[in-house]
């Protein structure tokens, strides 16, 4: 049972990112919309109807490898693009040295994507986050429910038309107007002076 | 009629308070009890957010705490003050509360970090701006994160404010 | 109880059931605002359901209104017990965003403080398990530790928590030989003072009770549930990012990453404390190999410009005045919006004049100024307005002409942005608790449009259901503590 230091050195050298976007492009090809590249890291630009067996293919295929589920976050485009939300899915393979992301387009009037629990166990919280932050509900998920707002939460805060200090006092949340009210009603039993 | 304190030997040591060599004092009841209670102000262990780190740092062995008599306990019930080190968000907002009102009196709040004070650098949607829109606030210590000195500094402020309190114990206020 | 021999099923009699606790928020061991459901059968943990975001600040949403430069405090805030680590993670990512090269001798000091935070952070870690799992000796013994470290941060940067000292492009400023000296005899001395904490719980009885098979993953599991760090590697998973994508001066230096066998807690403990060995050795090395030269980017578009540049013009002694030249001043009337101090009066179309006494020597005047109507003139202050303008007639110093094409750029820097290229970056790093991620979408504009912090408390944070079943409720504790999160990354 004893830690062993070791030296880790070289990987085996991964598979250059622009040739997994092709081997994407080439097992799906009417799902990828675009690929992009932006200082040697690429993106593929996917549809979100058969976003899971696309990322099954790549967590299950030998050469590709991905087993490790980096980050799972969303972007909204809110009047840049035609479709408003990206799904982004960053991913890296532990064996080999190679990294990808893959962006699925979720449009505004059918904010619904696949869950990829049965991929990536890590995936439950990204997908709670995305869901309380911009609204994009997950199909699938066992648990969907807010995580970093309290529960009851109206809007979602880090769309583009939701404002930076948040909603007025009048229409804020009512677990914390009814604590300020408490207060004011207990101040006349603090002690003054 | 007051006691004629020439003949019998009383020494005024200070302002109120006489003493008669070599153990009887003679003072008022305030002072007595505010030096008890400022001599052992025993917080509530309330770390939110990097404040923390600073308040743990004042209880380690570098900045001792324990030599003002403070003493960090974990039930609010068996403390006299609590410490909001770090950023009060709303969600947290009705705990904090809770915490507070289960202190019994006489209890005192301490303001830590700018966060707790106004908010800090935070000014977002869910940020509480200061938590002295639901609690009474004793002493205000600012900095991100204050250096363990200003909290001491800030504790001792505390205890120049208990020590002018005026009849808080009796039931008569 | 028939008494005839015939026992009666135990579970008939007793009926249990299983009961709901909750590790409130306010806990002395959840490490900040960690709220815990707990489903008991007994002593038996059913089901651990975590709560997180009674610390969420909307980090993300503030960092999207703010230029890149103004987010990067932002970042020490969230794993405030290891800030220089969060600042170097962001810092590289927005370098590779712009796509400028940092100077070797910033590399190897940005290396010397992210291993430094490591110790710190390490410290900190054992100091609250331990105390958690009952051993509250090694709690003031670490902090012994933390408090050198932190009057070391003190030494560079003035602050102790909330450091911001690497920034984008560099440091803020050089290190001075008193620091590295200090650094060195605290490298000396730092392996005996691990060889005592190990000495007090590594061996004990009670320790390795607690933490022997406590929270076991396998290697497959740990990398599925998306874990990085000390906590996956306890596993036996080689992965750590300044191997295997190495940034700033990793690839230069040698040192070695401890794996684990088991994947218990006690194989996290090891990894971490080994780890902080390591550190040590990385120190010493970049101490010895530290280059010369400068420790900001030469990239004049994206970073601050040295204060000792801009220094003739912006010394705060005022050795210089501002004048406007009545013959080239069009009375266009931008200086005047523009002086903060409002020391600057005229009419439209007509010479405009400065106040000598209301003028804070700001500069605004000047770089605002599109007609070269406005001069620096070396003199001190209390000059009367026709001896400033006598000397207004002689050549601009050399100097000054120089010092004032920094304050130009500094000026467009700070008002307007750097004009990011566009497009997307997802840079990691390795931070002390796992990897660190940050995910920019940039639109062209000075701020980002997407700022995304990947953080590794909140990925670990969502494993505890998965560490903690079928253990006992005392395991949980030891489980929070292993996973080493810290709420304000978590929640960001």
């Amino acid at each position: 049972m004893a830690v062993t230091e070791v030296r880790v050195a070289l990987y085996p050298a991964g598979i250059d990112p622009k040739e997994i976007a092709e081997k994407i492009r080439g097992k799906f090809p009417d799902q990828v919309v675009d690929v992009a590249e932006f200082r040697d890291q690429i993106s593929v630009i996917v549809k979100k109807d058969r976003i899971i067996p696309i990322l099954r293919y790549l967590h299950d295929d030998p050469l590709l490898g991905f087993d490790h589920l980096q980050d799972l976050t969303a972007a909204d485009y809110l009047n840049k693009k035609d479709v408003r939300f990206e799904v982004v899915y960053n991913l890296l393979s532990t064996r080999y040295r190679h990294r990808i992301r893959i962006r699925a387009q979720v449009p505004e009037n059918d904010p619904k994507i696949g869950s990829c629990i049965p991929v990536w166990a890590g995936a439950n919280w990204h997908e709670r986050e995305c869901y309380d932050m911009f609204g994009i509900e997950f199909s699938g998920h066992p648990d969907h429910r807010r995580i970093l707002m309290p529960e009851d939460w109206e809007g979602y805060p880090l769309r583009k038309d939701y404002p930076l200090k948040g909603p007025e006092l009048d229409k804020d949340w009512p677990g914390f107007t009814d604590v300020l009210k408490r207060s004011k009603e207990l101040k006349e039993f603090e002690w003054e002076g | 009629m007051l006691l004629d304190t020439s003949a019998v030997g009383l020494i005024e040591v200070e302002e109120g308070t006489k003493i008669l060599p070599p153990n009887i004092i003679i003072t008022s009841f305030d002072k007595i009890i505010n030096w008890g209670r400022l001599s052992s102000i025993w917080p509530t262990t309330f770390g939110l957010a990097c404040c923390a780190i600073e308040m743990m740092a004042v209880g380690a062995a570098h900045y001792d705490f324990d030599r003002f008599g403070i003493i960090f306990r974990g039930s609010p019930r068996q403390a006299d003050c609590v410490i909001v080190a770090g950023t009060v968000t709303k969600k947290m907002a009705p705990v904090v509360r809770r915490v507070y009102d289960q202190i019994p009196e006489p209890r005192y709040v301490v303001a830590m970090g700018s966060c707790a004070c106004t908010g800090g650098v935070f000014r977002t949607y869910s940020t509480v701006q200061g938590c002295d829109s639901f609690l009474p606030v004793d002493v205000y210590v600012p900095g991100c994160p204050p250096r363990p000195e200003t909290l001491l500094e800030g504790m001792m402020l505390l205890q120049e404010k208990i020590r002018k309190e005026r009849a808080r114990w009796s039931p008569w206020r | 109880m028939s008494g005839k021999g015939e026992m009666e099923p135990v579970g008939k009699i007793f009926e249990t059931r299983e009961l709901n606790v909750n590790m409130g928020p306010q806990h002395p061991a959840t490490h900040g605002v960690l709220r815990l459901v707990l489903d008991i059968d007994g002593e038996t943990i059913v089901k651990v359901t975590p709560y997180v975001g009674y610390l969420h600040r909307g980090i993300e949403k503030l960092g999207e209104s703010m230029s890149y430069f103004q987010a990067l405090p932002l970042t020490d805030r969230m794993d405030y017990v290891s800030a220089m680590s969060n600042n170097i993670g962001y810092c590289v990512a927005v370098e590779k965003l712009y796509g400028i090269e940092v100077p070797e001798r910033a590399k190897f000091i940005r290396t010397i403080a992210g291993e430094m935070s490591r110790i710190a952070n390490h410290l900190l870690w054992l100091a609250t398990h331990a105390l958690d799992i009952g051993a509250m000796t090694v709690f003031l013994y670490c902090f012994r530790e933390r408090e050198w470290i932190l009057d070391l941060y003190e030494m560079i940067c003035g602050a102790r928590l909330t450091v911001t000292y690497p920034r984008v492009g560099g440091v803020r400023n050089d290190v001075q030989q008193e620091f590295l000296e200090s650094l060195w005899k605290f490298t000396d001395e730092f392996p005996s003072r691990i060889l005592e904490y190990e000495t007090l719980i590594d061996q004990n009885r009670i320790w390795l009770l607690r933490t022997k098979g406590i929270g076991v993953i396998s290697a497959e599991e740990a990398v599925n549930w998306g874990m990085t760090g000390p906590t996956l590697r306890g596993s036996g998973v080689p992965y750590d990012i300044r191997k295997f994508m190495p940034y700033d001066a990793y690839d230069k230096v040698d040192f070695e990453v401890p794996i684990g066998t088991v994947g218990d807690t006690y194989d996290r403990y090891r990894c971490r404390m080994l780890e902080m060995r390591q550190s040590n050795n990385i120190i010493r090395q970049c101490i010895e190999k530290l280059p010369a030269g400068p420790v900001m980017a030469d990239a004049p578009k994206f970073t601050m410009q040295p204060k000792d540049k801009m220094m003739p013009i912006t010394h705060p002694t005022k050795q210089h005045a501002f004048f406007i030249k009545e013959k080239a001043c069009k009375g266009c009337g931008m200086c005047l919006r523009a002086c903060p101090a409002k020391a600057i009066f005229g009419e439209k179309k007509k010479p405009h004049a400065i106040k000598q006494d209301m003028c804070l020597g700001c500069a605004t005047c000047y770089v605002t100024c599109k007609f070269k109507a406005l001069v620096i003139v070396p003199a001190g202050k209390g000059l009367s307005d026709e001896k400033l303008a006598e000397l207004a007639e002689a050549p601009v110093p050399e100097e000054i002409t120089k010092a004032s094409e920094y304050l130009v750029r500094q000026f467009e820097f700070v008002k307007k942005g750097p004009k990011v290229p566009e497009g997307e970056i997802y840079v990691a790093t390795e931070v002390p608790k796992g990897e660190l991620g940050f995910y920019f979408v940039s639109d062209g504009s000075a701020k980002p449009y997407r700022m995304r912090v990947r953080a590794p408390s909140f990925v670990h944070a969502g494993c505890l259901p998965r560490l903690c079943a079928g253990h006992l409720v005392a395991d949980v504790i030891a489980n929070i503590g292993t996973i080493d999160i810290v709420l304000g990354e978590c929640d960001r």
